[in-house]
């Protein structure tokens, strides 16, 4: 799950990360009442998407009165801001933090994932700040230090300190790079992160370190235990289908193509675009309804792939494990009656209950085609697909 | 079997056992000295080893509790954990290999369907009349695809082995070189397929491993070619993350180490006849 950069910022502070004094407003009227609390020459008027590369598109301005940060704020907000990282389509502006501009005598990279062949979280630090941080590994690997962290012993001081040295740091400033990477990290086991990331990390003339930038993603799973950061997420951001599935329990991911898929199993679904792609069609979405699903899952299922208009035949793919083939095929009956099934309808069970499945379907007096195996119902509904 | 007295964990404990696995017995805390469905059950999984001498545990407790069952399990000296349960927190699941470094111990998952040896044992929840005993080893990070490899090889007369799912979790306990390692020294293993999906390097750091000690023939899916970047795909583990994880990497990384690669999940089977003829 991402959050906004304010969102962030308010954690990391909370964690003793020094950030730039600020706030965020939802209207330009709140901004000189703000104005008035913070202390600054400058300040940094910030739109709050779920999205880099915000500077380029016109969504960060530089004011140094009310006034302009006001117009500022009323430009930004509810602007359709495009970056390389929104697509074309952009993403609207629903709020700008408001932040007292740094004087910056130096940037840097600060990042924390976790290593997933090594197993361990991964601290990487690079004096290359306000780039991203794939461009300075393509060109120049050597400006980048890794630092893994044994969980149980979590950071040591010592690899604060090769970080901040190797970042080009002395004196105080690394005695306050020390401090910032340990409560970083922080952050990251206590809250469960899959990702921190402060870029730019900055020095300021006044000889401080302080997060310029924050972007946080915490970890799915992890949500059920921790309330405050589950409620943080803004829907508004998401996909409105993507987060109409997930409320349902069903993995969805909307693709550009006409052929609907159902499919149980994430590998199996992944494979099912797979295939079609290799018969020279396209496939409309990813769907996994997963292992345990009900029919009520399954027609809500067959109602999110038939939303899309593109769609013009849907293949099902299901090999029952723990999913039973007559629950899918009660889901498909269920859902023709309710919503009908306008586009042809490709259907391929193997696995539990394969044979009741079957009946089931037969018996409904539905229009399927039936696939012997992956293969032919693949090749059946990328023809379908070409024909409707 | 920890979590027996769930609805899923007893219903597959009864599952393995009618498949002929020795199932001894499950733990549930609180509920030690009862027994259901013919299974005793245990407060702790120290007692259950002593007890019943059982050297293999299969966790299926909630993900908010996986951490702790499989700690548990580990510390009662079982040789194998195989974790089902979906959904644990990347985080735990790296505290519970950090505490593995050193030990004997095995663990497989989590995140995954389990391991079956097909006329023996099955320790999972696949089911068990796809499957044909023979001389194929399964690997794969994704269970309905383990399936679907086993069906056509059965449906081909090719028998399996020993079908693993590692799992589809960024973090899993036995990855495929550990795999691969296992059937290279299995002498009743001659062949391998394995299946793998986007997101991470394990296919390309196990294609190194196979280049260098891997010995026997090996066919090879990868999940995800169609996969927009930056999007999870279901598994937690299934990201292109900006230039790292994507199916061709992986693909060309195998190709250039010997492996049958197939661009169809139909053809898994095929590849693996055409890597043993």
């Amino acid at each position: 799950m991402n959050v906004h950069e304010y969102q962030a910022k308010k954690l990391l502070s909370d964690f003793g990360v020094r950030v730039p004094g600020g706030q965020v407003v939802f209207s330009a009227d709140e901004v000189s009442e703000v104005l008035d609390t913070l202390n600054s020459a400058k300040y940094v008027v910030k739109a709050q998407i779920h999205a880099g590369g915000r500077g380029k598109g016109g969504g960060i301005k530089v004011v140094d009165n009310s006034h302009d940060a006001t117009a500022a704020a009323e430009q930004i907000i509810g602007m359709n801001l495009v970056t390389h990282q929104t697509g074309p389509e952009g993403k609207k502006v629903g709020s700008v933090l408001i932040e007292e501009a740094s004087s910056i005598e130096k940037e840097f990279y600060l990042g924390m994932v976790i290593d997933r062949s090594q197993e361990k979280v991964v601290v990487m630090g690079s004096p290359e700040g306000g780039v991203e941080i794939e461009e300075v590994a393509a060109k120049s690997p050597e400006k980048i230090i890794k630092e893994h962290v044994d969980i149980s012993l979590g950071i040591q001081p010592y690899q604060c300190r090769k970080i901040a040295y190797f970042m080009g740091l002395s004196g105080g400033a690394v005695r306050q790079a020390v401090s910032f990477i340990s409560s970083l990290y922080r952050v990251f086991i206590e809250k469960d992160c899959s990702l921190a990331e402060i870029n730019p990390l900055v020095l300021t003339s006044d000889g401080n370190i302080v997060a310029l930038d924050a972007k946080i993603n915490f970890d799915d799973n992890a949500l059920f235990r921790h309330r405050d950061i589950a409620g943080l997420r803004d829907r508004d951001e998401e996909d409105p289908l993507e987060l109409e599935a997930s409320d349902a329990g069903i993995s969805f991911v909307k693709l550009d193509g006409n052929i609907g898929c159902l499919v149980n199993g994430a590998g199996l679904a992944m494979a099912t675009m797979d295939i079609i792609k290799h018969h020279g069609g396209e496939p409309a979405n990813f769907l996994d309804v997963g292992g345990g699903a009900t029919t009520g899952q399954v027609t809500k299922a067959f109602k999110m792939i038939l939303s899309d208009e593109n769609v013009k035949a849907i293949f099902v793919n299901i090999f029952g494990g723990i999913m039973k083939c007559d629950t899918i095929a009660d889901g498909i009956v269920e859902a023709a009656g309710e919503v009908g099934i306008n586009v042809p309808l490709v259907v391929r069970l193997e696995g539990t209950n394969v044979q009741a499945g079957r009946e089931i379907l037969s018996d409904s007096g539905l229009d399927i085609q039936a696939g012997a195996d992956m293969k032919e119902a693949a090749s059946k509904v990328v023809e379908a697909a070409k024909a409707g | 079997m920890q979590g027996i007295t769930g609805s899923a964990g007893l219903f597959h404990a009864t599952q393995c056992r009618e498949y002929g696995t020795d199932v001894v017995g499950g733990v549930t805390p609180g509920k030690g000295g009862s027994s259901v469905e013919g299974f005793p059950v245990f407060d702790t999984m120290d007692e259950a080893v002593r007890e019943t001498g059982a050297n293999v545990s299969l966790v299926f407790v909630p993900a908010a509790f996986a951490m702790d069952s499989m700690l548990e399990a580990l510390d009662s000296g079982v040789e194998l954990v195989i974790c089902i349960t979906e959904g644990i927190p990347t985080l735990d699941v790296v505290r519970v290999k950090e505490s593995m470094r050193g030990s004997d111990s095995r663990l497989v998952g989590p995140n995954c369907p389990g391991v079956i040896t097909p006329g023996e044992a099955k320790v999972g929840i696949m089911p068990g009349y796809i499957h044909k005993p023979g001389r194929v080893g399964i690997i794969s990070r994704s269970g309905t695809l383990t399936y679907e490899a086993v069906w056509q090889l059965t449906n081909l007369g090719i028998g399996q082995s020993t079908c693993m799912g590692i799992g589809g979790d960024p973090v899993i306990g036995t990855t495929f070189i550990d795999a691969l390692s296992l059937f290279e020294n299995d002498p009743d293993t001659d062949a391998v397929v394995m299946i793998g999906e986007i997101g991470g390097s394990d296919e390309e750091e196990a294609a190194e491993y196979i280049s260098q000690s891997f010995t026997k023939p090996i066919a090879a899916f990868i999940a995800g070619a169609t996969a927009p970047k930056g999007k999870r795909m279901g598994h937690a583990g299934a990201i292109i993350s900006g230039s790292s994880g994507s199916a061709e990497d992986k693909f060309q990384a195998l190709e250039r180490a010997g492996v049958t690669t197939c661009k169809s999940p139909a053809e898994m089977g095929e590849a693996l006849k055409s890597a043993i003829s």
